[in-house]
Parts: structure tokens; C-alpha cells; sequence
């Protein structure tokens, strides 16, 4: 099982396809990065309007953690397409390439086969997100250091202390991981049922963009299946930066307003991926490979 | 005969409103003196803040102030939300020196100690104070609640608690109470897409008055303040 991920793994980072993602990821994290460096309290201040007329702010409100707050933002909705270019094409590919045959020849069985591939594709996106995380946290601590984090929500304002943030930002991505395993599970399961990388990278994305606009609208009809679709617990790594107040509407450090919808969302993600992974085992247990 | 009699009450109304007015200067110029014993002060307390619709921790706070009027209030880390306007309202802004009319308004009970009323009116058409109405304890020489309207920041109430510095007139506690507007951001700039916002803890704070409330710990008094604090 072991070589059979190395080889796997090998196999993703040896091709170029894979450093796309990097590449992207980069360079829109250091444009956002630039854009604030050079014009950062305009968009503060634009923020911040509807406040300013009645508060006054002393301290560094444009800091590492609102930055990185912002990339993450802007970006987990648009990393579930790159990480369909890599899972998607896990099955299909070697389908395609006519090797999937070949490798089965091997005194692997296709359970262990298929949980060797899955896991390859997990790392691939969990070192995504490791590099994000380095790119938009780290390197924005560098650039911008650090002050307490102010979240705008539709009808509040959150502040959370600085020495209250950063193990937020631990449990944030821990949760986009698993937000992120889901986009592989579905793009791997998609990836065994063509012969080619691009039908299951496309329906990958095509479900994605539709739960996304579904779970993102707030017409009563939609709002009804909302919670069935995994688009919208993928957005909860948001609960992790809201804070419960005491009766004098004094947060309590180290609190999270609702911990029970990061729990629930979580359990639904990890049941989607437990159940995905699943249907592609069996799946390809009784698949006929001929490919 | 009557006319004899309307001339005397009115000049006998006439002279009771000047005395009255007479009397609240001089009580006024001695809360003023009172005052004036400080030339500056840091001190150092915490700060809370309670508005309806802002989550903000509580933190602790230095404040620097250098007669005649410049004040500083920075949080001890970290980044300070404070009403506009309001918190730089101390006690000596607000007890005006010269330029105005101090009228008495009768007299208030404020957390069990009896009060005078005393309505302070500019006479500067451009001050930024439009009314004061200070709650002065005229046996200790002590405002214990202020009303300032001001033309660009609503109106503040002020309540104020004396312990250890109360001879020199500053207070171990002050709450500052103000009226705030509604805040609503679109879905589309916030990108919070959810219905998660109904939160038991944001209903039952919903329509109260925001509050900031300083409880000061300890003051430095007249041992200098470098003037670099306060740009």
C-alpha cells in the first residue's frame, strides 16, 4: 500500500498540470497581497464605511489576519476547481493513457488500488492548503503583522483579540480540508466513470458551480435544500471567527459563537467523503476494465 | 396700581433668574478649580464596550491627558472601537471655563447622592457643544452625570463614579452612554450567505443604548505627559 501511494504521489507531482494550481494560487494570493500593500486603507475605509461615521478606530485595522481572512475568502470557493483538476482525473486519466488496465495486473487489490489513489489526491490537497495557508497567513504576518481581527458580518461587527486569533486560523483550515477532501471524493468518483480527464473536470465543477449559486441564493424554494447540499457546510470555516458575548455583550476570549454548526457541517462533510469513497470502491470492484 | 405691580414682579423675576444664573457660575468656576489642581495625567484602567451589534472584547486601556484640552485613549494592544466624538469629551472639556451660560435647572438625586442641575450654553455660535447639562454634588464639588449634545455626534450621557482621586474631580469609573444607528452591510460585500445570524445572544441585546464604560485602576498625576502622545 505504501509504494502504491509513492507511486501515486510520483506519478501527481510529475506532472506539470499539478503545478498550475500552485502557480494560480501564488500569484492571485500575491496580487490581493500587493493591491492592500499599495492601496490597502482605501478598501479599509471602504469597509469600514458604514461604521466610520459613528466610530473611531485606533490600531491597525488592515493587518496579517484581516488579509489572509479576505484571500480565504475570495479563494476557497475557487479552490475546489483546482483540486477537480488533479482528482478528476485520477481514474480517467490512466483510462485514457490505457494504463489503468496494466496497472491492475499487479497483485494489488482494487480496494487498496482505489484507497492508494484517493489518499495520493488527498496529500495533493492538503499540501494546497498547507501552501495556502503559508502564502495568505505566514507571508502576510511578514508583510502586514498582526493586530486583532475585525470581521464584518450582515448585522454585526466581530473583534477578536489577537492572541484569540491564530488558533482560529488552525481550526479554519483543518475544516477547509475537509471541505476540500469532499471536492476530491466527488471529482475521484466522477473520474471513474470516463475514459478522459475532461468530462469528469468538468462535471466536477459544473456541480460545484450550481450547489455553490444554489446555496448562495435566498429564495425560500432553495433555501429548503440548502442544508442537503455539502456547497453550503463547505463555507463554515466562517464559525470558527464569530465569538460568544456574556451578558454585558463582552465577548469571552477562546469562545466560538456556534460550535455545534462547525460539528454538524463537519460530520455531513465527512459522511459525503466516507460515502463517496465508498461508492467508488465498489463501483470499480465490479467495473469491467477494459480500458 | 397694577402697572406699580407688574414692574416689581418682573424686576423681582428678573433678579431671582440672575442670581440663580449667578449662582451656577460661581458653582461652576469652583468644579473648574476644582479641576484645574490637574495639569495632566496617565492613567490606566480597562475599557468595555457594549453596542448591540459590535462583539468586542474588553481590554485594557492607557489614558493620557495634558491641560488644556488634549486627551488620548490607546488600548493596550490591540485595535480600540470608541463612539465618534465621545470619549474625547473628558471632564475638563466639559466643564467650560469661559464662553458660556450656566443656567440651574433644579436639582436630581444621581446614584443616591443629591444634585444640582446646571445647564451649560455656549455663547460661541461655532462650539462644537450645543447643551450641557451636568449633575454636579455641590458639597463635594463632583459632576456626577453629564448630558452633551454636540452638533456633529448625537448626544452623550456620561455617568461618573469618584473613590480614591475624588479631590482632584477624577473618576475611578465612566460610563458613556450613546444612541446608535442601525447596521446593515449587503450579503455581497459581507459574502455571509447563511441565515446563522439569528442568534439568541444578538436578539437579547438588540435596541439598547451602546455603552463604553472605563473603570480606571490607578493615576499618574502631574508628573508630565510628552505632548508626541497625543498626535
Amino acid at each position: 500500500m505504501w509504494k502504491l501511494l509513492q507511486i501515486e504521489l510520483y506519478k501527481i507531482f510529475k506532472r506539470p498540470r499539478t503545478y498550475i494550481s500552485f502557480a494560480a494560487i501564488t500569484a492571485l494570493i500575491g496580487v490581493i497581497q500587493l493591491g492592500l500593500k499599495m492601496d490597502g486603507q482605501a478598501y479599509v475605509d471602504f469597509l469600514m464605511n458604514s461604521l466610520k461615521d459613528n466610530f473611531e478606530f485606533d490600531g491597525q485595522i488592515l493587518n496579517a489576519y484581516l488579509v489572509c481572512y479576505i484571500i480565504l475568502q475570495l479563494l476557497l470557493i475557487h479552490v475546489p476547481l483546482l483540486i477537480a483538476l488533479i482528482a478528476a482525473d485520477m481514474i480517467s486519466g490512466e483510462a485514457n493513457m490505457g494504463t489503468l488496465r496494466l496497472l491492475l495486473t499487479k497483485p494489488v487489490s482494487k480496494t487498496q488500488f482505489i484507497l492508494a489513489k484517493f489518499l495520493a489526491s488527498s496529500i495533493y490537497t492538503f499540501i494546497l492548503l498547507v501552501w495556502i495557508a503559508v502564502f495568505a497567513l505566514a507571508f502576510s504576518i511578514y508583510l502586514f503583522g498582526t493586530d486583532d481581527l475585525i470581521i464584518q458580518k450582515t448585522s454585526y461587527v466581530v473583534q477578536i483579540a489577537e492572541n484569540d486569533v491564530f488558533w482560529r486560523y488552525i481550526g479554519a483550515f483543518g475544516f477547509a480540508f475537509l471541505s476540500m477532501l469532499t471536492v476530491t471524493a466527488l471529482g475521484f468518483f466522477l473520474s471513474l466513470f470516463a475514459e478522459n480527464s475532461i468530462g469528469p473536470i468538468v462535471t466536477s465543477m459544473s456541480i460545484i458551480i450550481f450547489f455553490t449559486i444554489l446555496s448562495t441564493m435566498t429564495i425560500p424554494l432553495f433555501q429548503k435544500i440548502q442544508p442537503y447540499l455539502f456547497t453550503t457546510h463547505m463555507v463554515n470555516w466562517k464559525e470558527f471567527f464569530d465569538e460568544k458575548v456574556d451578558s454585558q455583550n463582552v465577548v469571552i476570549p477562546g469562545s466560538i459563537q456556534n460550535p455545534q454548526k462547525i460539528i454538524d457541517s463537519a460530520l455531513i462533510l465527512v459522511l459525503h467523503i466516507v460515502g463517496l469513497v465508498s461508492a467508488s470502491i465498489f463501483i470499480f470492484k465490479r467495473k469491467d476494465v477494459l480500458s | 396700581m397694577m402697572k406699580h405691580f407688574l414692574i416689581i414682579l418682573v424686576a423681582a423675576v428678573g433678579f431671582q433668574t440672575s442670581a440663580f444664573s449667578q449662582d451656577m457660575t460661581e458653582l461652576i468656576n469652583k468644579v473648574s478649580a476644582k479641576l484645574n489642581q490637574v495639569n495632566d495625567y496617565t492613567a490606566e484602567g480597562s475599557l468595555k464596550t457594549d453596542v448591540s451589534f459590535i462583539k468586542a472584547p474588553s481590554g485594557k486601556v492607557k489614558v493620557y491627558f495634558k491641560k488644556p484640552n488634549k486627551f488620548k485613549l490607546k488600548k493596550d494592544g490591540g485595535i480600540s472601537i470608541l463612539p465618534k466624538g465621545g470619549v474625547s469629551i473628558n471632564m475638563n472639556s466639559m466643564v467650560m471655563t469661559s464662553g458660556y451660560v450656566a443656567l440651574a435647572a433644579g436639582e436630581s438625586t444621581v446614584d443616591g447622592v443629591k444634585t444640582k442641575i446646571v445647564k451649560l450654553l455656549p455663547t460661541d455660535e461655532n462650539s462644537e457643544i450645543v447643551l450641557s447639562t451636568l449633575y454636579i454634588d455641590e458639597a463635594n464639588l463632583l459632576v456626577r452625570k453629564a448630558v452633551t449634545t454636540t452638533k456633529e455626534n448625537g448626544t452623550y450621557e456620561m455617568g461618573m463614579t469618584y473613590s480614591k482621586y475624588s479631590n482632584y474631580g477624577l473618576p475611578d469609573k465612566v460610563v458613556f452612554s450613546f444612541n446608535t444607528k442601525d447596521y446593515k452591510l449587503p450579503k455581497g460585500i459581507t459574502l455571509e450567505f447563511d441565515e446563522g445570524e439569528k442568534s439568541s445572544d444578538l436578539d437579547k441585546l438588540k435596541n439598547k443604548k451602546g455603552r463604553v464604560e472605563i473603570t480606571y485602576n490607578s493615576y499618574i498625576i502631574n508628573k508630565g505627559v510628552d505632548d508626541s502622545i497625543f498626535k
